[in-house]
């Protein structure tokens, strides 16, 4: 009890002294995260959109995989795509190794299929004959498949919160892809892990609330955006 | 405006409905009716290219190519408003949208549709909070704001109830009229399909099987099962005995019947068609100009609307409609004894086969 109360009141001391550390730790966990589900959000709806709204072959196998991509391990994520930038590995060129590109990918490939498979799941609940009202009343394919996207905002809304949720709380891949770099590749839930290694519960407790406030912030303003009664 | 020939509508890979030919000329109201699962929405979204088809299918003399520009000149509305989490105006205004018109004069279109059909008061409310009727009013002004050439309806007052169906079919129908709108309109209701059209075409089980007048298709239906659908409740098996140039002598139990049609050709054993209504109730013989005439027994009285129906034993079973204050008036009871008439230039022959 007496370690949680002195972890508390530390953590307290540095947000309350804007301590650096945790502000860098803070900042990159909101660039890497933010980047890995813009990307997750920019490639994945689309794809999403398509499973959902089309019918082709291949289509189950692909959600299949889409769906086993949802459980995917962060550390077998991390084990790749370290493999892949590794000096010798495929991307190895690119030097992005231990770098906050590397720890997108990782993010990225964690996020992504909870974002096309929730869009894709939304898209199929869409009643199928407003599709078939939207073509007759001259819209193009990609046309209606933009107003369902925007039909099925909330379910849509939906998967990018959960495709946040995913990576800005994971810690293995981003270890193991960013190397936890202080005041780089250092994010919060590295930076916690780390600090608890090392006893210093106030650091760590200062970590996590910065962390649970942002998850907490950052869903409640798309919480927000879902439940907003729409302007007439 | 609009020709159809061998069009077969597929779901999936199912060929679901087959019209042999279709010709739609430019103002013209085609209602096609037929039972649920006949095939009739199917048939209406292959000739909108809302579903894959098969056969020809030609708009103003040349072949449908581009689905996508033909669907430009045409609107549909479905049984359900479709509408979408939008306000009433926007949702007017979409097909308009989508054709790349500014904000501001698809608002205006949006909102002169909507006060034609009695909803321009709603435009500023969420399309999802309206009434059914009211969702269906937004739903026809959204078809109706991209002056479509043809008008397919589908179905479109068969959610609502009959007060607000029948206001709705009286606007539309005074719409249609003003703005000579092609209209093809699927309905399972047969005085619905009357309401708005100048020709019928009966769809059941997935084939367009009979398109012409209303007159036509209600007087000689072309096979017993349009006949059942429009409501000739008498298709009696009957024999040929004779056939002269003025009449056809048939056999039907041990009754003859004599009518001004002649047989089909080929066909000593068709079905004879006779509409309830016009079946004639009478408590005594009289000296009619009706050529058939026959003792029946009434077997069962049934109300049906403002109508009664009897059904009669003839040595055939005869269905008649009389009004109920004929059947009042008569003092009509199951089991009396009455004289059923007909003239012979009532009825209509069908082939027992089709050919």
């Amino acid at each position: 009890m007496d370690l949680i109360v002195q972890g508390v009141a530390g953590a307290i001391a540095k947000l309350a002294a804007l301590d650096q550390d945790v502000i860098d730790a803070a900042i990159a966990s909101l660039v890497v995260s933010g980047a890995a589900t813009a990307i997750a959000v920019v490639t994945g709806v689309p794809l999403g959109a398509l499973i959902g709204l089309t019918r082709f072959r291949g289509r189950r196998l692909l959600l299949s995989l889409v769906n086993t991509g949802m459980g995917l391990p962060p550390v077998v994520v991390g084990l790749f795509v370290v493999v892949f930038l590794w000096r010798s590995g495929g991307l190895g060129d690119l030097n992005w190794y231990c770098t906050r590109q590397g720890m997108v990918i990782a993010q990225y490939l964690l996020a992504a299929p909870s974002v096309v498979g929730l869009t894709a799941i939304a898209l199929q609940s869409v009643d199928p004959l407003l599709r078939t009202q939207l073509l007759s009343l001259g819209a193009s394919r990609w046309q209606a498949a933009w107003l369902l996207v925007r039909e099925s905002r909330l379910l849509v809304l939906g998967a990018v919160i959960a495709g946040f949720g995913a990576v800005i709380s994971e810690v293995g891949a981003s270890q193991m892809v960013g190397c936890n770099v202080k005041g780089d590749t250092r994010i919060l839930t590295t930076a916690i892990t780390l600090e608890t290694s090392k006893g210093e519960f106030g650091s760590a407790f200062a970590l996590a609330f910065i962390l649970l406030g942002l998850i907490f912030g950052l869903t409640a303003i798309t919480t927000y955006a879902q439940q907003r009664p729409r302007p007439a | 405006m609009l020709e159809a020939r061998e069009l077969v509508a597929y779901r999936g890979d199912r060929p679901v409905a087959h019209a042999a030919r279709i010709d739609l000329a430019a103002a013209e109201h085609l209602s096609l009716p037929g039972p649920n699962g006949a095939g009739k929405s199917s048939l209406v979204l292959g000739l909108a290219t809302l579903v894959r088809t098969a056969g020809e299918l030609r708009y103003r003399g040349a072949r449908v190519d581009d689905a996508e520009a033909y669907r430009r000149r045409i609107a549909v509305v479905f049984q359900r408003p479709l509408l979408l989490d939008r306000s009433v105006r926007e949702n007017a205004a979409l097909g308009l949208a989508l054709r790349g018109m500014a904000r501001h004069d698809r608002d205006a279109r949006a909102e002169q549709e909507l006060a034609r059909l009695g909803v321009g008061h709603l435009a500023d409310r969420p399309a999802l909070g309206l009434s059914g009727g009211e969702a269906q009013r937004v739903s026809i002004a959204r078809a109706l704001a991209i002056d479509p050439e043809i008008l397919f309806l589908d179905e479109p007052f068969s959610a609502l109830d009959a007060p607000t169906r029948e206001t709705l079919i009286a606007d539309l129908a005074r719409l249609l009229r003003d703005r000579g709108v092609t209209t093809v309109m699927v309905t399972h209701d047969r005085d619905e399909a009357l309401s708005l059209a100048d020709r019928i075409g009966v769809v059941m089980n997935g084939e367009l099987r009979q398109l012409d007048t209303a007159e036509a298709v209600f007087g000689m239906p072309a096979d017993p099962e349009v006949a059942a659908f429009v409501g000739v409740e008498n298709v009696i098996p009957a024999r040929v005995e004779r056939a002269t140039d003025e009449l056809t002598m048939l056999r039907i139990a041990d009754q003859h019947v004599e009518i001004t049609e002649p047989p089909p050709p080929g066909d000593d054993f068709p079905l004879l068609c006779v509409r309830p209504d016009d079946v004639v109730i009478a408590r005594e013989a009289a000296s009619t100009s009706a050529r058939n005439s026959f003792n029946a027994r009434i077997m069962r009285i049934e109300p049906i609307g403002r109508r009664t129906r009897l059904v009669l034993d003839c040595g055939f079973p005869l269905i008649a409609h009389v009004t109920r204050q004929s059947a009042r008036d008569m003092a009509l009871a199951s089991g009396d004894q009455v004289v059923a008439s007909f003239k012979a230039t009532v009825p209509h022959l069908l082939p027992r086969i089709r050919h």
